[in-house]
């Protein structure tokens, strides 16, 4: 099966996110006062094969621990979903 | 006394191996780049990891270059005791590849910081900073986006009650002020060493001041330190890979 996992990577809270309070500095110049913190991250959108769901989110949670993620400063949550509009390759010959 | 023999890693991106090698060849040691593939070092004194950009520095910087086939070596050598320096990049490397605790975040002000940097030497000890004095101050390049040292507070204090803290921002007095630290690294800290101490890491290029054209020479100290040390080893075949 097909699956596709939106992995979340972000400063663990508590550090300092200086692009993140950059950008709620523009926000609040944009007139969104209101806007007292954002944090900045990166969406990891990963497309890959496993058995059943169990194997999936096993594969996403080695991913992450292995590479995806440094539990020094980071911290990271995802979603793990069947790929269904994942396009189909091509048999040739 | 022997010429002293360092593998210079090249990683794709990797800038500051040329540096690394010029001043090798200007003090008449035997220097050689090791390409990242590459699984053995040989007969070695000494490793060093320099600045740049390996592997593009993507995800995280120094998070792909871990996992290139000549860090096993580089950490069997480690292990045995093996002086090692990484320098800005190489810093990054060697924190992503748990050899040094903590990590270097974006630095503070978001921007890419070149410029000459005052440091402190807080602790003048090992193959690397052993021919200095503590409380001297040097004068070295930086150049990195992604400086600001990270741990949290128990590494850092286990750090600083080890002594493991060698190097500090610091103006032209020797003060660790806020106004001194180009990157918002966490107490200042510019470059640590791991238990053994045999394992330096610092953002500064001492390799880039090591000729008067450069505008300045403080580097050579680091360098002038490793040939010391290396010449007080009974048993240098010893540590051949």
């Amino acid at each position: 099966m097909r699956w596709l996992a939106d992995v979340h990577v972000a400063l663990r809270s508590g550090i300092a996110d200086p692009e993140g309070q950059t950008i709620a500095g523009g926000l609040r110049a944009l007139g969104h006062l209101t806007v007292d913190e954002v944090r900045a991250g990166k969406l990891l959108r990963i497309r890959f094969e496993a058995a059943d769901a169990a194997a999936a989110e096993a594969a996403v949670s080695d991913m992450v621990r292995r590479l995806l993620a440094n539990p020094v400063m980071e911290e990271a949550w995802w979603e793990v979903r069947s790929d269904v509009a994942a396009p189909v390759p091509e048999r040739i010959g | 006394m022997t010429t002293p023999r360092v593998a210079v890693v090249v990683f794709p991106g990797t800038w500051s191996d040329r540096d690394f090698l010029d001043v090798a060849d200007s003090l008449g040691w035997a220097a050689r780049a090791v390409w990242h593939t590459e699984t053995r070092l040989d007969a070695i004194d000494a490793v060093a990891l320099p600045g740049g950009f390996a592997h593009g520095d993507h995800l995280r910087a120094g998070a792909i270059a871990r996992f290139s086939p000549v860090m096993r070596a580089v950490s069997d050598f480690a292990a045995q005791g093996g002086p090692v320096i990484g320098s800005c990049n190489g810093f990054q490397i060697l924190s992503e590849a748990g050899l040094l605790p903590g990590a270097l975040l974006r630095n503070d002000h978001l921007e890419f910081r070149c410029a000459w940097q005052w440091l402190r030497v807080d602790a003048a000890t090992g193959p690397f900073l052993g021919t200095m004095r503590d409380a001297d101050l040097i004068r070295l390049p930086i150049s990195h986006g992604e400086g600001r040292y990270y741990a949290d507070e128990a590494t850092l204090d286990d750090l600083e009650a080890s002594g493991r803290v060698v190097l500090r921002y610091t103006d032209a007095d020797g003060r660790a002020v806020a106004e001194a630290n180009p990157n918002g690294s966490m107490r200042s800290i510019a470059g640590i060493v791991n238990e053994r101490g045999n394992i330096l890491g610092l953002m500064p290029h001492p390799e880039r001041a090591a000729d008067p054209e450069t505008g300045g020479t403080d580097g050579l100290a680091f360098f002038r330190a490793l040939d010391a040390w290396l010449a007080r080893q009974p048993a240098r075949a010893e540590r051949r890979l």
